[in-house]
């Protein structure tokens, strides 16, 4: 490896500027108000002003802010340039795929006959929006191997929920009442916090050696009180279930049905599909494997896909074409497991997703995967030497699973210290901490969408930290120190709560 | 279009790093037997200008409030979003972030979901928000698993003033829980008695209620009270410019859906779930909760607080399954309440009001047409009863450029809901009470 100091542009690029408001660096919009500023216009009153009756009016104005809008825009810019996307920068953050945001799908999602629409107009009236949700749907079965989705659920958790609430009453319909759901040791945390909203109890599978499902330990595990297993392929550790097939017959032998986390589905688009896997039930996070922006936190999209079997149970409303070619949302499913949202789900992410998908097509989708997997080996390639793969005679996948374990005894340095000085040197760091089965893990998912030079500029970044870990750990115990912020005492944000102005 | 950036050189050269001949190598290790023999059943990929194209088509095919005079509401509504909101909460800084996990690269959308957390307190009068769940309904089942938290308290009992799709939506989330939300009825579209036993966790009332009528809120909420109950109420963030806040009205837990806070229709979503509740709970509240701290040289600075109680903690015993919430929604939400401030939040309520009053009064002078339920107060909606059904008064309604209202299955299906926002001037509702005149003769 190249000496670090000389390396490729190890900038201050990426990280959020620290710009002075003029009321003071932390300034929320409340210290900026002052008694009679506004912002708002409203045309004036032209019908009778109307009272409300005493019993329910507001006693006093509620408390909020007073400003003008200069004041409005130049403190939420300013917040904006404390905050650190994808459009700023290389954002590896491993399991969350991470990659860019078209932006053509912004604009589609912003046209008037989508951003407009009411969700309760009749069906004649948004003809547009159905046969859009019908035609990515059906996309979506497709690329899944699934028979029918429904795109309601509005995140990947909900998803989950929704696809559990479907064993559930496929089980109910059996006459069987089961009340466990087997999770790989590995999973992340929303599927043990589904199973349980789902009415199970989650059931934990070890993973073996190589970092797989320990085949051995299912088959024994499970029994006729199981109703399913939660599964990620590839898995948390971004390798591929080799004896998925085994997996899915030992489930379904035991009348069990097989659930697919489509969490890392980037690394399998156009290749392999989770229904020819024995998947019956497969969420998708369209924020992840298709691009939709994550806005932070959210929205997302996590439309859950079936297989034959259990379409009777997918939630209300559906779409379906009728004969004429008209399309109608329908409730009329009396084994419907329900609502899962208000409306038909977050609307404007699918449109998105759609972009994505179409701008692709099937070619594309398939190059997605290629070059995803292609990166995440490239670069673990190039860090592996100071920080090993968890599971080093695996073929990683979409990502990749190192450890700072051996820095961390060589110099106390974790792998907390490494992303926080990793944050300095311009960058988004990996996960770290998750899965939790990895002792120092650093989880690093760079997509499809990174050039070489931000790969090896990336590498270059990780293997000057693990340097400086040994020559002088203490720039590692200070970072950051470039960021609006230093570490912050997130003890004392728990201990003392201020959740509030 | 593609957006991988490799060269067939990278891709070579990528490769005799790894030490491997070709991309199918990297692919080696999944079994023949469930590999995609072939190709995936989808067109090949297109151009930008193509996608656009398909996509304007699409969007071409709806009707929407761009077209159509918009009086729905119904949960949903036609109020304006301000240009500032969106050229702010659209800032790519936001919207291509992921959750904040690195906080000194999140401040930006930290510290607004700490403002907005501040500003649904203002508004609602509680003590905690958290930084946003997905929508009005499914905040509703997470407030409602919160409050049957206490032992021995399991039943739910909901208004029949509750929109039936929240209804729905809590009977799906029951489904996992283990319980069956209970209605009680309604009397001339509001009130009612609920029996607040020793076995009921909460009662739910939504005020304005589904009618967009105004509930005896204090009332309920002293029933449930009485009976040792949560009460929960789902409410309209911009009526409380005018009406009283839930913390006044003595709601323990307090939901909305937050579309109304500068979130454009879009369809259903993405919208915004609100909730907010009393500090006592904060340990019991789902998602994500912002609070503020120091960092190491004593600046102020915000994190993700309480992650203890968070599904990647907790695991099968957290409060929820949330992870991915509404932020940027959240965000929207924050930029719309600062441009709004006090006095912007109570003249938007004045006009919705007034303008809802005078459109009851214009349209209940057309011959056919009289208020469902009488003189019950409302706010900005309000239910009609037509000579004719409504489906097909609506669908002759919108041949003439008014979408008039939301069809309901009262009276026979005879009943319209109608909602006036701000945004509707004196000239559309005397049109449209104008094309009613035309379509009921």
């Amino acid at each position: 490896m190249s000496d670090p100091d000389v390396g490729a542009p190890l900038g201050r690029v990426g990280a959020p500027v620290r710009t002075q408001g003029p009321v003071g660096d932390s300034a929320t919009l409340r210290d900026r108000s002052r008694p009679g500023r506004r912002a708002y216009s409203l045309p004036p009153l032209d019908v009778p002003e109307a009272p409300v009756a005493a019993e329910h009016a507001r006693s006093e104005r509620a408390g909020l802010p007073e400003v003008a809008e200069r004041d409005l825009v130049s403190h939420y810019t300013r917040l904006s340039q404390r905050n650190y996307g994808v459009d700023t920068g290389f954002y590896p953050l491993g399991s969350c795929s991470m990659k860019y945001n078209p932006k053509i799908a912004e604009n589609a999602a912003q046209l008037a006959g989508f951003q407009r629409v009411h969700p309760n107009q009749p069906d004649h009236t948004v003809q547009g929006s159905l046969e859009l949700l019908w035609r990515l749907e059906h996309a979506l079965c497709e690329i899944t191997g699934m028979t029918r989705a429904t795109l309601q659920p509005p995140a990947g958790a909900c998803g989950e929920l929704t696809g559990l609430l479907i064993m559930r009453a496929h089980h109910e319909r059996q006459g069987r009442q089961r009340r466990r759901v087997a999770i790989p040791d590995s999973a992340h945390g929303t599927n043990p916090a589904s199973v349980r909203l789902a009415g199970y109890e989650a059931m934990k599978v070890p993973s073996d050696a190589r970092g797989l499902v320990d085949v051995g330990a299912l088959e024994k595990l499970v029994d006729e009180d199981v109703a399913g297993l939660m599964l990620t392929n590839p898995n948390t550790l971004g390798l591929f279930e080799e004896e998925i097939q085994r997996i899915t017959e030992v489930v379904h032998e035991i009348g069990g049905l097989v659930y697919y986390d489509g969490a890392n589905l980037n690394a399998i688009l156009g290749r392999c599909r989770p229904g020819d896997m024995g998947f019956d039930i497969v969420h998708i996070n369209t924020h992840k494997t298709f691009a939709t922006p994550h806005g932070g936190g959210g929205p997302g999209a996590g439309p859950v896909g079936v297989t034959e079997t259990l379409v009777p149970y997918l939630p209300v409303p559906r779409v379906e074409r009728r004969e004429d070619g008209a399309f109608r949302l329908e409730s009329g499913f009396p084994d419907s497991i329900g609502r899962m949202h208000g409306f038909l789900g977050n609307f404007g992410v699918l449109v998105r997703a759609y972009a994505y998908v179409f701008l692709h097509g099937r070619d594309g989708l398939k190059e997605v995967a290629e070059r995803a997997v292609l990166n995440a080996n490239y670069l673990a390639e190039r860090v592996k030497g100071a920080f090993p793969l968890e599971h080093p005679d695996g073929r990683p996948m979409h990502e990749f699973v190192a450890t700072a374990r051996r820095l961390k005894e060589e110099t106390g340095i974790r792998a907390m210290d490494v992303a926080k000085r990793v944050i300095d040197l311009g960058y988004h760091p990996s996960t770290v901490y998750f899965p939790l089965v990895v002792e120092e893990a650093m989880m690093v998912e760079p997509t499809e969408t990174e050039t070489m030079e931000s790969l090896d500029a990336f590498a270059e970044a990780l293997l000057r930290a693990h340097q400086e870990a040994h020559r002088d750990p203490d720039i590692l115990h200070e970072a950051p120190v470039t960021t609006p912020v230093r570490r912050l005492d997130e003890a004392r944000a728990a201990r003392h709560l201020k959740l509030r102005w | 279009m593609r957006f991988a950036p490799h060269t067939n050189d990278d891709v070579a050269r990528m490769l005799e790093a790894i030490g491997l001949p070709s991309v199918d190598r990297l692919f080696e290790q999944i079994p023949q037997t469930v590999r995609l023999h072939g190709e995936l059943d989808l067109p090949e990929g297109v151009s930008e200008m193509e996608i656009l194209t398909d996509l304007e088509g699409l969007a071409g095919r709806n009707r929407s409030a761009e077209d159509l005079v918009c009086f729905a509401g119904g949960g949903a509504y036609d109020h304006y979003v301000p240009a500032v909101v969106w050229a702010l909460a659209g800032r790519s800084e936001f919207y291509t972030s992921y959750t904040p996990y690195q906080p000194e690269l999140s401040q930006g959308v930290l510290q607004a979901l700490f403002e907005y957390q501040s500003m649904i307190c203002e508004l609602t009068g509680l003590e905690v928000s958290n930084a946003s769940l997905y929508d009005g309904a499914t905040a509703l089942a997470e407030a409602v698993n919160l409050a049957r938290s206490a032992p021995g308290r399991d039943r739910v009992l909901v208004s029949g003033g509750v929109d039936p799709r929240y209804v729905e939506t809590l009977v799906t989330y029951g489904r996992g829980a283990g319980y069956e939300p209970e209605t009680f009825e309604v009397v001339d579209g509001r009130g009612g008695e609920p029996q607040v036993g020793e076995d009921v966790a909460c009662l739910v009332v939504q005020h304005p209620n589904v009618y967009g009528l105004l509930e005896p809120a204090r009332e309920l909420f002293g029933a449930a009270h009485a009976g040792g109950a949560r009460a929960i109420q789902v409410f309209d963030p911009l009526s409380l410019g005018m009406l009283a806040p839930p913390g006044d009205l003595r709601a323990d837990i307090a939901v909305a859906e937050g579309q109304v806070l500068g979130n454009h229709l879009n369809h259903g979503g993405p919208y915004l779930g609100v909730i907010a509740t009393r500090l006592d709970d904060v340990r019991r509240l789902p998602g994500r909760i912002v609070g503020e701290t120091v960092d190491v040289d004593g600046r102020t600075g915000y994190v993700l607080t309480l992650q203890a109680r968070e599904q990647h903690i907790r695991r099968e015993k957290a409060t929820s399954n949330i992870c991915t919430n509404q932020t940027l929604m959240a965000i929207a939400a924050t930029v719309y309440l600062g441009w709004l401030g006090p006095e912007g939040l109570e003249e938007l309520g004045r006009r919705c009001a007034s303008k809802a009053a005078y459109a009851a009064d214009r349209l209940t002078e057309v011959e056919g047409v009289e208020l469902l339920f009488g003189d019950a107060p409302f706010f900005k909606e309000f239910p009609l009863r037509l000579s004719k059904p409504a489906e097909q008064v609506r669908d002759a309604l919108i041949d003439r450029g008014f979408l008039p209202g939301i069809a309901l299955p009262d009276a026979d299906g005879h009943a319209l809901l109608v909602a006036v926002t701000e945004r509707r001037t004196r000239e559309e509702i005397d049109g449209l009470a104008m094309a009613l005149k035309e379509v009921l003769a």
